[in-house]
């Protein structure tokens, strides 16, 4: 389908195609073995400018949007779903700072964010506060000009490896939900130390890890907006990136759609190849459509945050991480069908692809809490116009 | 310093087509690319200028279309550009073409060191780069797979041979011609494309280089191509089998034959 992208938006797309291609199908079994964190590449991303593609050009980026981060991320992950975390889960706490972030705050950390020097890591999950987000116990008390905080954060992704974290803590816990705040928390300070590191069923090289506050002294300078605006903060930036663990989806769902299409012309069974089996074409025509319409989904999603950032845009940002990765499970789970007993081989790309997927139904909000949030987006429209 | 780097745009397919009639390449509906050779003559262009400083042009003669490969190089960091353009330029072999591009090279002026690939991979000629430097009246060294060395007046290079390699030294200004075992090439970043998209190409005809007419083109070009094609691929050879004894046997008489010995 033609989505009338600009010539630098086609640039983009092919240079992150080329980088996918050129530099990650050939690793992506190696770090999906290993565990290992992907450095390498993200010094590939940067030398191409590619982890800058959301940041304005004055703090070094290209100026682009969320659907210039979109079309980033779902080239890259046709190739390997994992990998692109690297750009994606930093997009994830950049934004914070994007959209609340003071001048000082902005030109310290973006500039090094848009070259690649650092990656960042966004902390709100904890233990015993998953979807239930208002309930986190990492406090950060006010003390003098600092903050000290304590808690533990769990499945951080980038986790141990980001050099910047945006952490949310309860600076009023008597306040609930308004008692939370958000805060810039650099490696390396003092009471900030790392826990256990996960092992998963997929995004294998990405690094999701405890990240463990222990009397931690932050600096006034290093919160973001203001005091209790946490969870606002927190909101607004799902609502910029869910888009892109949406396309993190679509680019799975649309590499597996690309491989089991060229494999059923190749394989010959009954003396014919696949292909020109209804029972084969059928379900291909159901993964193309729907990873097509997940495609439309995010770009117009994307496209609206981009042209009006003040719109509120949670229940299209829901819809988008909702629909797509509902699809890239489907996709590829028939994408693996159309492979047969050789999607199931871990020497084909069919299998990780699967296990990759299912992550984006989880994380950033599970499926069920974006369905709650689009419907509560339906009834509160509702009720307004019938005012 | 001034580093040229000369670069020619090919087809993107090693099954190159031929014009029965005219003996030449036929270039339309093919995706065109810069010769691969010529790529690592970019880089190598390009490291250089990161080590010495200075600036890199990326010269190269064509038809209009060959703007895009030199965009190419821009994207990859080369500061300015050269296109010699001209129907009187068509049918130019590679001593028409030498001289050419070394009368586009006079008009851009001072340079220290010129770098071509080793060859291009429609032709595959490997003469327009040392060409080049004849024309210029400055030396040459091909198949260069490292620079070790270079200041403001020389540079020493290694020169890759069958088995091993020699080490040349020689007085700036000069050329080169590299093989791929010298760098690897970098991809074009996003601020380079989106810089080489508008940058300004300097597009030169005939006239703009003063060449003199009979030297360009068709009428500049000695050679004649009488016919191009494929070689058949070879045949298998023949396995002779048994112990070694009979091999031996067997071996002998198959050579008496074929009155080899």
């Amino acid at each position: 389908m033609e989505y009338f992208l600009t010539e630098e938006q086609e640039m983009l797309r092919e240079l992150a195609r080329r980088i996918a291609e050129e530099k990650i199908k050939q690793v992506r079994e190696h770090y999906d073995e290993t565990e290992e964190f992907p450095w390498p590449i993200l010094e590939e991303l940067a030398k191409v400018d590619l982890c800058g593609v959301y940041i304005p050009e004055e703090y070094g980026g290209t100026g682009g949007g969320v659907l210039e981060l979109c079309l980033a991320v779902e080239e890259l992950c046709k190739v390997d779903g994992g990998i692109a975390l690297i750009l994606a889960a930093t997009a994830l706490a950049t934004f914070p700072i994007l959209l609340f972030g003071n001048g000082e705050q902005k030109k310290k950390y973006l500039p090094d964010i848009a070259s690649g020097k650092k990656i960042a890591a966004f902390a709100l999950t904890e233990a015993g506060a998953g979807s239930d987000a208002s309930s986190i116990q990492t406090s950060a008390n006010r003390v003098g000009e600092n903050y000290i905080l304590n808690g533990t954060k769990c499945f951080i992704t980038n986790g141990g490896e980001a050099q910047i974290y945006v952490v949310i803590a309860m600076t009023d816990k008597t306040k609930g939900s308004r008692g939370a705040s958000a805060f810039i928390v650099e490696k390396d300070t003092p009471g900030f130390s790392f826990g256990k590191k996960e092992k998963k069923m997929g995004i294998r090289s990405s690094s999701t890890r405890e990240l463990i506050f222990n009397d931690c002294k932050v600096s006034r300078g290093n919160l973001l907006g203001r005091e209790g605006q946490g969870f606002i903060i927190a909101l607004k930036t799902f609502d910029a990136s869910r888009p892109g663990v949406a396309a993190q989806a679509l680019g799975i769902a649309s590499g597996a759609l690309e491989d089991a299409i060229n494999y059923s012309r190749e394989r010959v069974q009954f003396g014919q190849p696949i292909s020109s089996f209804q029972a084969i074409q059928h379900l291909l025509a159901d993964m193309a459509t729907e990873v097509e319409a997940a495609r439309a989904l995010i770009y117009a999603t994307a496209r609206m945050i981009d042209k009006v950032p003040d719109l509120r845009v949670t229940k299209e940002a829901a819809m988008c991480k909702l629909f797509a990765s509902d699809v890239a499970m489907k996709v590829t789970t028939n994408a693996l069908q159309v492979y047969g007993g050789y999607g199931y081989m871990r020497e084909y790309p069919m299998e990780k692809r699967m296990r990759d997927a299912k992550i984006t139904q989880i994380y950033e909000g599970t499926n069920q809490i974006m369905r709650n949030e689009i419907a509560l987006a339906l009834i509160k429209e509702a009720a307004k116009t019938k005012k | 310093m001034n580093f040229i780097v000369c670069i020619k745009q090919v087809p993107g397919t090693t099954e190159v087509k031929i014009d029965p009639r005219t003996n030449t390449l036929i270039r339309e509906g093919v995706e065109s690319i810069i010769n691969p050779f010529d790529a690592y003559a970019i880089e190598e262009g390009l490291r250089l200028k990161e080590r010495m400083g200075g600036k890199v042009t990326v010269i190269s003669m064509g038809p209009p279309q060959a703007e895009s490969a030199l965009r190419e190089a821009l994207s990859m960091g080369c500061d300015e550009s050269v296109l010699l353009t001209d129907p009187a330029f068509a049918g130019s072999d590679t001593l028409a073409t030498s001289y050419t591009i070394a009368c586009g090279i006079k008009k851009i002026g001072e340079f220290d060191l010129i770098i071509c690939g080793k060859q291009a991979i429609d032709g595959d000629t490997a003469q327009v780069g040392p060409g080049i430097a004849e024309k210029l009246g400055i030396p040459a060294v091909t198949y260069v797979k490292k620079v070790e060395e270079m200041s403001e007046a020389r540079i020493r290079v290694e020169r890759m041979m069958e088995e091993g390699y020699e080490v040349i030294e020689m007085d700036l200004p000069a050329l080169i011609t590299v093989v791929k075992e010298i760098n690897e090439p970098r991809l074009p970043s996003l601020k380079g494309m989106m810089r080489a998209k508008k940058a300004n190409v300097n597009i030169w005809n005939a006239s703009d280089i003063a060449c003199v007419s009979t030297k360009i083109g068709q009428l500049g070009s000695p050679t004649i191509v009488n016919r191009i094609f494929t070689p058949p691929p070879r045949k298998g050879g023949e396995m002779i089998l048994g112990d070694p004894t009979e091999q031996a046997q067997k071996l002998i008489e198959r050579l008496r034959e074929a009155k080899v010995i």
